[in-house]
Order: structure tokens, then sequence, then C-alpha cells
């Protein structure tokens, strides 16, 4: 590789062609601020749109100082770093992005948090000069069942509008109007709600201000724990365990599974519970549907379609039923574990501890900002009772811990109560991209062959590759299985099914970049795909760990089709366990 | 923002698919579709955004973007008699701000808005070639030279 020759700093370094100046910079551990500019290594993720010139360096024989997020090394520069010229013009471009953002930081839903914030501070910022007569801009705040947009605090840094854009291909954002009017917002400025948003949530997630953040559900959860005629439970999403100890400091990729269990009971639900149960019933029912139609498609019937795609995830299904709904028979219909969760909760549990669907709050923790639309959709009601009345991000959850004088370092592990707490392994993989796939495997083989599988790790379905394909031999029948996360990614797989070119038996798609772990409702990464690999270790760890990996096997999901749901894909459980999907596109109309 | 709710005929549809074809419904030349499809309906509506956005297969975010943020495109219909005061160097030394004030006054408008009842619309422009009869007014297709503040409500009144 051709490289090239500069000093930065007065360090000489070398760098590959096409290297910036901030990276090579990073090299010899001279770290530029950078604002606008975000990457997320190895996942193609990068935005660097060199709008807010914090991170500009002066280079010799240059007239103007360079943007280093967007400047390549040439050969021989001689770059400096922190000359009085840039750290002017540094403070400058703070002070006028600052004049034109509110100063509420105090009780901004961001501070602590804030990039911005973090910039001004590590600026030395202490006056904006001109505020007194400068105007600010201002704008309406705009309001969504998951997502709350406030662009005062928008610096136009576009980062939401990169991944909306070219990361999901969802569309619903983009720059408008110019100069002092100048967001980032839906078309004609519309609400999020009538937009094609899939609340997938990740441009919360890479938003560096409080412009971005989610519909915060924790005062509903307190007033339902406060309430003492309601049985509160909660279920707990995979993802979850693997993120939530950053909030309070621990390494990217601590499991506190037990500790966040501890932290549960003692905040007063009265029964904590996981998701990952709900998981592994999801498994039985789509697995089912999977072996059905497969075996139905090898044996001729023309009705059995192929793929099938899984529909765990509130931000795909949003996607396929605004983009492709000419295909929306072809996902699964097993509702997401979620849902399925709140279904049996409200109907066999809450039969079995005799307490009124009404007077029983199923609150779900989830990495996830979708899940909060998800669980308000008009089907997973029961006589406007919903299946699961709250969601909350693992972000939300940390605070309402951090509220109650909890210290989740120094609690000691719990475990999940029964029935409804107990998984497998196959379960906790549901957070990773590749995941649900590997679990249903797990379970479809055993299933279809009759025989038990000899390896429960099928490594050729994880990874981080945006688009992935694998071929497992079912005991002779070769099965295509396709994995997609980042919606762009599924678009393509997608694409592939529409023209009738897809030759897979099954797809995976998860909307967010890594899958659940990298969800819009997770602790911030703050461009750091490091803390993402490390969360899916941790799934993958805890997988390891379990006395049980195969969803099948679960003893308390045996119980419940004994019980209650008679056998998968029974009467009872497509009316329980099942859904279906609308068209979306007709239901988002022009409005002015 | 536009106020006003219009709903596209059949026609109207044909004529924008019309229009994206003849640019082979390629999202590069989406300026130019906007300005085929201005030239034609006077304005860009949401709804004809929309059509363009269908056609091209690019979000109608991103073409409500570019319709923002170049000033020549414009949601708002011109009203049945455009008037456009020329703000070119000539016309503006002999008094058009004025002139573009007194019209402003009487039509209680703002430039690139439209009145109510669609008859009149304001806008502004720059140097129509006849800076001999600065300042210059264009009613439609209609010129009117050296036109003093005191002359606005007299031109008005030829269009009642």
């Amino acid at each position: 590789m051709e490289t090239i020759k500069l000093t930065i700093d007065n360090r000489a370094v070398e760098v590959p062609r096409g290297t910036t100046i901030n990276k090579a910079a990073r090299l010899l551990g001279i770290e530029i601020p950078v604002l606008c500019y975000m990457e997320l290594k190895d996942m193609n993720i990068e935005n660097k749109p060199a709008g807010c010139r914090i991170c500009v360096v002066e280079v010799e024989g240059r007239r103007n100082l360079a943007p280093s997020c967007a400047t390549n090394c040439e050969e021989g520069m001689i770059v400096r770093t922190h000359t009085t010229r840039v750290l002017n013009a540094r403070r400058t471009v703070m002070e006028f992005i600052l004049s034109d953002h509110p100063k509420d930081c105090l009780i901004c839903a961001k501070s602590g948090n804030c990039e911005l914030q973090s910039m001004a501070h590590k600026l030395g910022i202490r006056e904006i000069p001109g505020q007194e007569i400068a105007a600010m801009s201002t704008y309406r705040l705009d309001t969504s069942p998951s997502i709350i947009r406030d662009l005062d605090k928008c610096i136009m840094c576009r980062r939401c509008e990169m991944m909306c854009n070219e990361i999901q291909t969802v569309g619903a954002l983009s720059a408008v109007n110019r100069g002092f009017m100048a967001a980032v917002a839906p078309a004609f400025e519309q609400n999020l709600e009538h937009s094609t948003c899939t609340y997938c949530g990740q441009c919360v997630a890479v938003c560096p201000t409080g412009a971005l953040t989610e519909v915060d559900h924790t005062p509903d959860v307190l007033r339902a724990l406060a309430d003492p005629s309601k049985t509160v439970i909660v279920q707990t999403a995979p993802a979850v365990r693997a993120a939530l100890g950053e909030e309070f400091g621990m390494e990217p990729g601590t499991l506190v599974t037990g500790k966040m269990v501890s932290a549960l009971r003692a905040l007063g639900f009265d029964y904590v519970f996981d998701t990952d149960f709900a998981a592994d019933l999801t498994i039985m029912e789509e697995g089912t549907e999977l072996l059905d139609r497969l075996n139905r498609h090898l044996s001729g019937d023309k009705s059995a379609r192929l793929p099938i795609l899984t529909s765990c995830c509130p931000g795909w299904v949003n996607f396929f039923e605004y983009y492709f709904p000419d295909l929306k028979e072809v996902p699964s219909t097993a509702k997401s574990p979620q849902q399925m969760f709140g279904a049996i909760a409200k109907t066999y549990f809450a039969d079995k501890i005799k307490v009124n669907r009404k007077d029983l709050v199923v609150v779900s923790i989830m990495p996830c900002l979708a899940k909060k639309y998800e669980c308000q959709r008009e089907e997973f009601s029961t006589d406007n009772n919903r299946d699961v009345d709250f969601s909350i991000s693992t972000r939300e959850l940390a605070a309402f811990i951090k509220q109650a004088n909890i210290d989740l370092n120094n609690l000691e592990e719990d475990d999940f109560d029964a029935p409804l707490g107990e998984s497998t392994g196959a379960g906790v993989i549901f957070g990773a991209t590749g995941g649900v796939i590997e679990a249903a495997v797990r379970t479809a083989y055993e299933l279809q062959t009759g025989k038990k599988l000899d390896r429960l790790d099928f490594t050729e379905l994880r990874g981080l590759e945006g688009v992935r394909e694998a071929t497992i031999d079912f005991d002779g029948l070769p099965v295509r299985i396709g994995i997609a996360h980042g919606l762009g990614n599924a678009r393509k797989l997608l694409d592939d099914v529409r023209s009738g070119k897809s030759q897979f038996h099954a797809i995976e798609v998860m909307a967010c970049p890594g899958g659940c772990i990298g969800g819009g409702g997770q602790p911030l990464h703050h461009g750091n795909s490091e803390i993402i690999k490390a969360r899916a270790a941790a799934i993958y760890a805890e997988d390891k760990k379990k006395p049980l990996r195969k969803s099948h096997e679960n003893p308390f999901i045996i119980k419940l089709y004994e019980e209650f749901l008679d056998r998968p894909n029974s009467e009872k459980a497509h009316h329980l366990l099942h859904t279906h999907y609308f068209e979306r596109k007709k239901k988002i109309v022009v409005k002015q | 923002m536009s106020s006003i709710k219009i709903e596209l005929r059949q026609e109207d549809i044909e004529k924008i698919r019309e229009i994206c074809s003849s640019f082979n419904k390629d999202p590069q030349e989406l300026i130019n579709i906007l300005h085929k499809c201005q030239e034609h309906f006077g304005y860009l509506p949401a709804e004809v955004q929309e059509v363009v956005s269908n056609e091209l297969d690019v979000p109608v975010a991103k073409i409500y973007g570019v319709v923002t943020f170049y000033s020549f495109f414009t949601m708002t219909p011109k009203g049945r008699h455009p008037i456009s005061i020329c703000m070119g160097t000539a016309c503006y030394v002999r008094g058009a701000e004025k002139v573009l004030d007194e019209f402003k006054k009487e039509l209680n408008l703002q430039v690139g808005q439209t009145t109510t009842d669609g008859k009149f619309s304001l806008s502004s422009l720059r140097c129509v070639g006849a800076c001999g009869l600065a300042p210059v007014v264009l009613v439609g297709d209609k010129t009117y030279g050296r036109v003093a503040p005191d002359d606005v409500r007299n031109i008005l009144r030829e269009y009642e």
C-alpha cells in the first residue's frame, strides 16, 4: 500500500494514502476534537459533512484552516493542531454554535451525556459574545410515540440524516430550508408520526445533543408501582443486560443480568421476568411456521411462500409495511417477543395469580425505541388494555435505578422469577444480529430431523458484516439463510425477494446496526463500535454458560404448551401469539 | 410552507411523469425536473413533490429539502396577476424599494406571498434589461416604467 509521510505537531507519522489528518493524528495519540464527525469503525458508518469546523487545523502553505476530518494527508504536509489561530477559530466556531443553542442544560434530557456540552466544557467556553442581541431560531416541538424532536437544540451535524438515509434508507429526515431556519426534518416539516419514520431510533442513538430524544415512560411506570391496586411485572430484553452496566461505569460487555434483576426487585416490581422466555416462545412459533412453510414448499405447494422473514423487530416491521406492503404476507406472523410476553402475561399468568388484566401492568425494558410504538399498536390491546403497558429503554432504566439511590455495582446477583423468567441460551442471543435465526436453527433442526445437534455454536451466522448468508445442513437438506442488520441492508435482501431472485429459505432482519445490542434505546456509543462488539461478545458468553441452549428444551415453555397453548401454531397460539401486517403508505398523507 | 391543499388531476400526474421520463427518471436531474414542474404548475405544491418522489424513488423529504434550499423554487402558487418589482442596481438606486414597500402596504403582503383571493402575488427580481425605464414593475406580461410609490394604487386598480 502506498504510504505518505507527514508531520503533525512536529512529530513524524506515516499513513496509507487516503487517510485523513484527523485519523493520522489519532495514530500519534493526538485527539483533535470533532463534533459533527462520527464513525462506527468496521460497520461502514461514517458521518463526514465537514460542517461544524470544530476540527480545523493549520496546514503549512495553505491559506485557510483545514477541517481535519475531511482533509486527506499529503506527502510532506506540516500540520499544527493547536496554534493560536486554530484555537481561536475553534473557540469562535463553538461560540457561534452556542449562540443559537438553548442554555437549559440543567433540565435537558441529554445533560451529562451531551457531546456539545462536553465540547463547551473542553474548550472552556465561559461567555458567548453578542448573546444579548442574537436572535434564536425556534421550532415547534414534535412528539411521536417513540421519539421527540426538539430542533432548537439541533446543531446541523446531520448525523441523524446520514443514519436515516444512507444506513437505514428510510428517508424520513432531510436537511431543509437554509441559513438560520435550516433544520433536519421530515418532508413538509410534518411531524415524524406522519412521515416514513420506523422509530428505529438510530437518529437518537447518534444525536450529539438533546435535539432527538426518546419519549420517557418512567413516570408512568413509577405511578403504576405506587398504586397498591396494581400488580406490576417487568420483562427485560436480552440486549439490556449486556449494556446496562455501562451507565454505571462498568466496562462495555459486562453482563449485569443478576444485578439488573436485583435492581428491578428493589424498584418494587412484583415479578421480575425475562423477555428471553418469550424469545424461546417466539422460536417455537416462528420455527414451527418455518418448517411448515419449508416442508409444504418442498412438497410442491405453491401457496407456501419462501423465504420466511423474522418479525421480532418492530422497526423492521414498520419498514416493510411502508416500503414493501406487497410482501406483507412473507414475514412470519409470529409477534415479537415483547408482545408474546404481554399476551401470555395478561392471559395465562394473570389467571394463574388471579389478577384481572386491568390490574396487571406489564412493563418492558428494551434496548429499542420502536418498542414504545409497538406496544401502542391497536392490535396489541384487548378492551383498550394494552398487552404491554409501558416500554422503557435501557437508558431510562439506568436513570430510574440511579434516582432510586440504587448502586448497581454493589448489588447481589439474583434470579428471575418463574415461570416467565426462565430462558435458554437461544433466547439470550436474540439480542445480536444473527441470533434469532441461530436460535431458530437450533430448534428447527432438531424438530425437522428428529436428531440431536452435535454443535450449538453456528459461528457462520454471527458477525458484523451487513449482509451475511450461510447454508445449514439439515441432515441432507440444505437450508439457505440470509441475515441483514441495518434497514438499508435489509432492503437489498427484500428487493431480491420482490424480484423473485432470492434463493433463501429464511431471512433474519434487525433494523439496528449490530442488532438490538446497537438499538436506539441503548447507552450511547458516541461513535465507538468497540462497545457494540463487546456487547455482542457478552450475549454469546451468556448463551454459552446457560445449562439449556435450545428453546424447545425450556421446561417452562413445554409446560406452557401443556397447560395452556396445546401446541405451536395451535388455534389458541395463533390467536394470542400471531399477528398480521398493514400497508402503511396510504396512512401517510400530506398534512399541512 | 403552503397552506393550500390541492388535489392533482390525472392529467397533472401524467404531466409530472412525462417530465420525469424525459430526464430518464434520473435522481441526478432532480433540480432540472423541479424546474420543469414549476414551469408547468407555476409552483411546487407538496402533491407534485410526492409524485416526483415516487417517480425518481427519492425520499420526498430530500425533495422538500431541495425545494426549500433554492429560493427560485416556491411552494406558494403565483397570483393570477403576478407582480414583480425589479431590484436590480439601476431600479434600486432610483427608488424600487419604496415602490416595493408601497405594494406590500397596499396588498398587505410580503415578498413570496399571494393574496388569499389568489389575485396578486408579490416577488422581486433582478434586472429585466429595461434600466432606462427604472424603476420597473411587471404585472404578468405588462411592463410599467418609471414607477413611483404614488403610482402603485393606480396600477392595482387596472386589475379590478
